[in-house]
């Protein structure tokens, strides 16, 4: 299975939108939204069938048997992530403990023990197409791991199939540099702003440190035809494969609220998303990825 | 001795005008603090264009093994739940993926590592007009973003007058980080279902830190909102309806901040800080 990653670095710039137009256009038999602190493609992707939920278990958190403690204090003098509170005994702050078991390690009472915790919702839906996405729990940390998951998720069920088209999360960091992991292509959705412009230089230098091809595209291009040209300068100046030009197009807002692509619409957006697809498949053709 | 009011603007998806938000009220306010805790992608720096007045790296511990007293025993690996540790020939860190714990230094029982310290990132402190900035930037590469935030925290900790946070995109545990303090939650959202459902998971978290909240409806058309829906449904402040302006879009998108320009509806952030301020005095 080859892999097309559509990041941004900042957010709202059009990744959903762009991922959901190649699903369609594609007629996508696998796709997964590794954006599992804010998922959004279930909003306009179908499905005939309901999904096949799973727990996901994030690392065991600590927890203090009272009983045992002896009120030492060492788990607080060792635990870096100031998980521990003294409240008329030794307690764990479930949200701030990461589960490296430090704590666990030096209590010289047996009083620790690291208890699973569910950390968030793996969703599979399965039916024409494979859907693989997940839901993080609040305020949970382990957000990298859970795009791991959802990857193997979409993986295992859809191993036959040639191309799966994966809808990344914002920023640069954890679930960004999971969901990197074996990809063969990334395409970065720029927004001419002057935050769109050094997030997406941003995202640029991650995903070629860790090895991943890219293209870029440009959304919402007409809001600022300076910073469109800017960011083209840049692509041609840093060998970065350009893909085109999306204006922007009040059919997408229309689009999203009634759970559709914006390429099921005749507008001038849908039919630029058109033409970044066709590029987008040709250079993978031509790397000979599909 | 000075008040210190926190206001967290927050959103669960990304791009629905947090930074626009916090910078035009922190602007608006004059005399305040603006704190990005946007780490991985910080952007409010590119409108305030501070005088950086100080410069900080942040530093976390990293295992280091000496390979002369290592005999192999692999506790170390063992214990890492990062999986950060590896056995090959030797041991091997993947220091990415460290969490800074220590645990491997701790069950060592050959005293063959010890801990050194690496950058992760920088906190800068500057000032524009009468406004101070605190921000940070983490390096590319790097999966954690919290040692630089926790930074920022304890910096303003002690800082008196207005400090608007603007957090980083979504729920997870680094958002927390930046609302925990707060004296008043800021919503922004978008007017699609994305923004609708994104709203919704936010102020779970919210409710959770039992935070007093109002939302600012952003990039508002006359078409229906699903965010303006689902505040009327659960009967939460509507702060300000920003409408979609191609001349704020313009402006922002040339990090310009609006309150300091000759923009026409610059009063919309004056009322929504005056909002904001009988809210939380």
């Amino acid at each position: 299975m080859k892999q097309l990653l559509i990041l941004s670095g900042k957010g709202g710039t059009g990744k959903t939108t762009v991922a959901g137009a190649f699903i369609k256009l594609n007629n996508a038999k696998a796709y997964a939204d590794c954006d599992v602190d804010a998922p959004n493609l279930h909003l306009i992707t179908r499905h005939k069938d309901m999904p096949i939920k799973k727990d996901y278990y994030g690392l065991p958190k600590a927890h203090i048997e009272t009983n045992s403690c002896m009120g030492c204090g060492l788990c607080q003098t060792n635990c870096r992530f100031g998980a521990i509170s003294y409240n008329d005994g030794y307690f764990v702050e479930g949200n701030a403990c990461e589960g490296c078991g430090v704590c666990e390690l030096v209590c010289p009472a047996h009083a620790v023990s690291l208890k699973k915790a569910v950390a968030g919702e793996l969703f599979l839906y399965k039916d024409d197409s494979v859907f693989s996405t997940a839901k993080l729990k609040m305020g949970s940390g382990t957000s990298g791991k859970l795009v791991t998951e959802v990857k193997k998720q979409l993986i295992e069920n859809a191993k036959e199939v040639d191309l799966a088209i994966i809808d990344g999360s914002p920023g640069i960091g954890c679930p960004v540099i999971a969901s990197l992991s074996g990809v063969d292509m990334a395409l970065i959705v720029a927004e001419p702003s002057v935050s769109g412009i050094s997030d997406m230089e941003r995202i640029i230098k991650t995903a070629r440190y860790f090895g991943t091809e890219i293209a870029v595209c440009v959304n919402k291009y007409d809001t600022n035809l300076v910073n469109t040209e800017r960011i083209e300068v840049f692509c041609a100046n840093n060998d970065i494969v350009y893909v085109g030009r999306i204006p922007y197009d009040s059919a997408a807002v229309v689009a999203i609220n009634s759970g559709k692509s914006i390429v099921e619409f005749d507008c001038p957006g849908g039919n630029a998303v058109k033409a970044v697809y066709a590029r987008v498949i040709e250079i993978m053709q031509k790397k000979g990825d599909l | 001795m000075g008040t210190n009011k926190r206001i967290a603007v927050l959103s669960g998806k990304g791009g629905t005008g947090k930074t626009l938000i916090s910078v035009n009220l922190a602007a608006a306010d004059g005399n305040g603090y603006y704190v990005d805790c946007d780490v991985e992608e910080p952007n409010g720096h590119l409108y305030f264009k501070p005088q950086i007045c100080e410069e900080k790296a942040v530093l976390v511990l990293i295992p280091k093994v000496n390979y002369e007293l290592c005999t192999g025993c692999k506790d170390c690996v063992n214990f890492c739940k990062f999986n950060a540790l590896a056995f090959g020939k030797k041991v091997i860190l993947f220091k990415e993926i460290c969490h800074s714990c220590g645990g491997c230094a701790l069950v060592c029982s050959d005293k063959a590592i010890t801990e050194t310290e690496k950058t992760v990132g920088i906190v800068n402190i500057g000032i524009s007009e009468n406004v101070k900035t605190v921000g940070g930037m983490m390096n590319t590469g790097e999966a954690s973003g919290i040692p630089i935030i926790k930074k920022i925290l304890e910096y303003i900790k002690d800082k008196s007058g207005y400090i608007f946070i603007d957090c980083p995109p979504g729920s997870a545990c680094i958002v927390m980080e930046s609302i925990k303090d707060a004296d008043y939650c800021i919503l922004v959202a978008e007017p699609t279902i994305f923004g609708a459902h994104n709203l919704a998971m936010v102020y779970e978290l919210v409710r959770l830190f039992d935070k007093p909240c109002g939302v600012v409806l952003n990039k508002c058309t006359d078409g229906h909102n699903p965010s303006e829906e689902f505040c009327r449904e659960k009967g939460i402040e509507i702060l300000v309806k920003i409408p979609f302006d191609k001349e704020l879009g313009e402006l922002n998108s040339n990090g310009k901040i609006a309150v300091r320009e000759d923009y026409k509806n610059k009063e919309l952030f004056y009322s929504l800080l005056n909002k904001v301020k009988e809210a939380v005095e």
